[in-house]
């Protein structure tokens, strides 16, 4: 990858320029399988055109993947798209979608950590994709909720056995959500929100 | 593959079941920082501002993140611009947060006890969408 000239970086149009008002920022992770409609979801949703950011990661080739010993490294890129929403004239929320394989989602420092919550976007016809991630959210102690993204050919399961089937705490909501609608996505978001505050009611 | 649409949903396979996950070793992964350069905590998500035009004498790389964020814009909008890894961006960003040429907003982030006014400035941004 050459480094890119100053000649060649396009910013941000006019119109996608924040306000100078703008003092803080708040982020939403949405996660999912592939192809489950992530960067739909952002898309749909963003004020902006998605961008993506990335980082790269080395991994020691330790434990049960290796078989050609200990010291070996492999570099591993993990690409995220993100959108952005202005909520007010200060304050600006960003969305990102995680493609790529969930373990190296966690280990991008400060991606989960300081996010509002997330959605988790499932799709029925592969359920079991998403159980990982749902297993790591619940270990950090991040806060989400889960969207079932209604493919015209997904089989139809009721949420009652769908919840039953990611072993769901009550508390968490459930949501049936068209990823390509905006007011489907904003819906969802609305449902995270929801919850959120609950969770601070119930704490109070 | 796919079973024949809108019938008998309840003589189909019952979905998969998931199994709650058993605590593994840690993973061995790391971020690439190159040389070990003392960062600033910045997120995804802090808001860079520049303080002004670019000086003459500015590194190129610090005269296009003074160019891009002539208003605010996120970490992450950088890295996507200039087509550099996260780690990278905030490398070069502490160093220019050091010579003070841009100023960093801090994100809020979700602490034990959540801001539930912030949680409304959040809903009522979403429901005017």
């Amino acid at each position: 990858m050459d480094f890119k000239s100053s000649d060649t970086i396009t910013g941000p149009s006019q119109e996608e320029a924040l306000p100078h008002t703008a003092t803080a920022a708040v982020k939403i992770v949405i996660v999912g399988g592939f192809g489950v409609g992530k960067t739909t979801m952002v898309g749909s949703v963003s004020e902006i055109r998605p961008l993506t950011t990335e980082e790269t990661m080395t991994q020691a080739g330790i434990g049960v993947d290796d078989n050609y010993g200990s010291e070996s490294k492999t570099a591993t890129t993990v690409a995220m798209d993100f959108g952005r929403i202005s909520l007010s004239e200060e304050l600006v929320l960003y969305l990102f979608g995680t493609p790529g394989q969930e373990r190296f989602w966690f280990l991008w420092n400060g991606l989960f950590e300081g996010a509002l919550g997330a959605v988790v976007l499932i799709d029925t016809r592969r359920l079991e994709v998403s159980f990982d991630v749902i297993g790591r959210l619940e270990e950090r102690g991040v806060p989400f909720v889960v969207a079932v993204n209604d493919f015209p050919d997904a089989p139809h399961h009721s949420m009652d056995t769908l919840r039953r089937a990611l072993d769901l705490d009550e508390v968490v909501p459930m949501v049936k959500c068209d990823a390509r609608q905006r007011a489907s996505s904003r819906d969802t978001l609305l449902t995270l929100m929801r919850y959120l505050h609950s969770l601070t009611v119930a704490r109070v | 593959m796919s079973p024949p649409e809108g019938e008998n949903p309840s003589h189909r396979d019952d979905p998969p079941q998931r199994e709650r996950r058993t605590p593994e070793n840690p993973e061995r992964l790391y971020i690439l920082t190159g040389e070990d350069t003392e960062r600033a905590p910045l997120d995804l998500v802090t808001l860079i501002v520049a303080h002004g035009e670019a000086p003459p004498t500015a590194e190129p790389e610090h005269a296009d993140v003074l160019r891009l964020c002539g208003a605010p814009l996120s970490v992450a909008e950088i890295s996507a611009y200039l087509a550099l890894p996260f780690s990278v961006v905030t490398i070069l960003l502490t160093k220019m947060l050091g010579a003070d040429l841009v100023q960093a907003r801090a994100p809020i982030v979700r602490s034990t006890l959540p801001d539930r006014s912030l949680l409304e400035a959040v809903m009522h941004g979403l429901q005017k969408l």
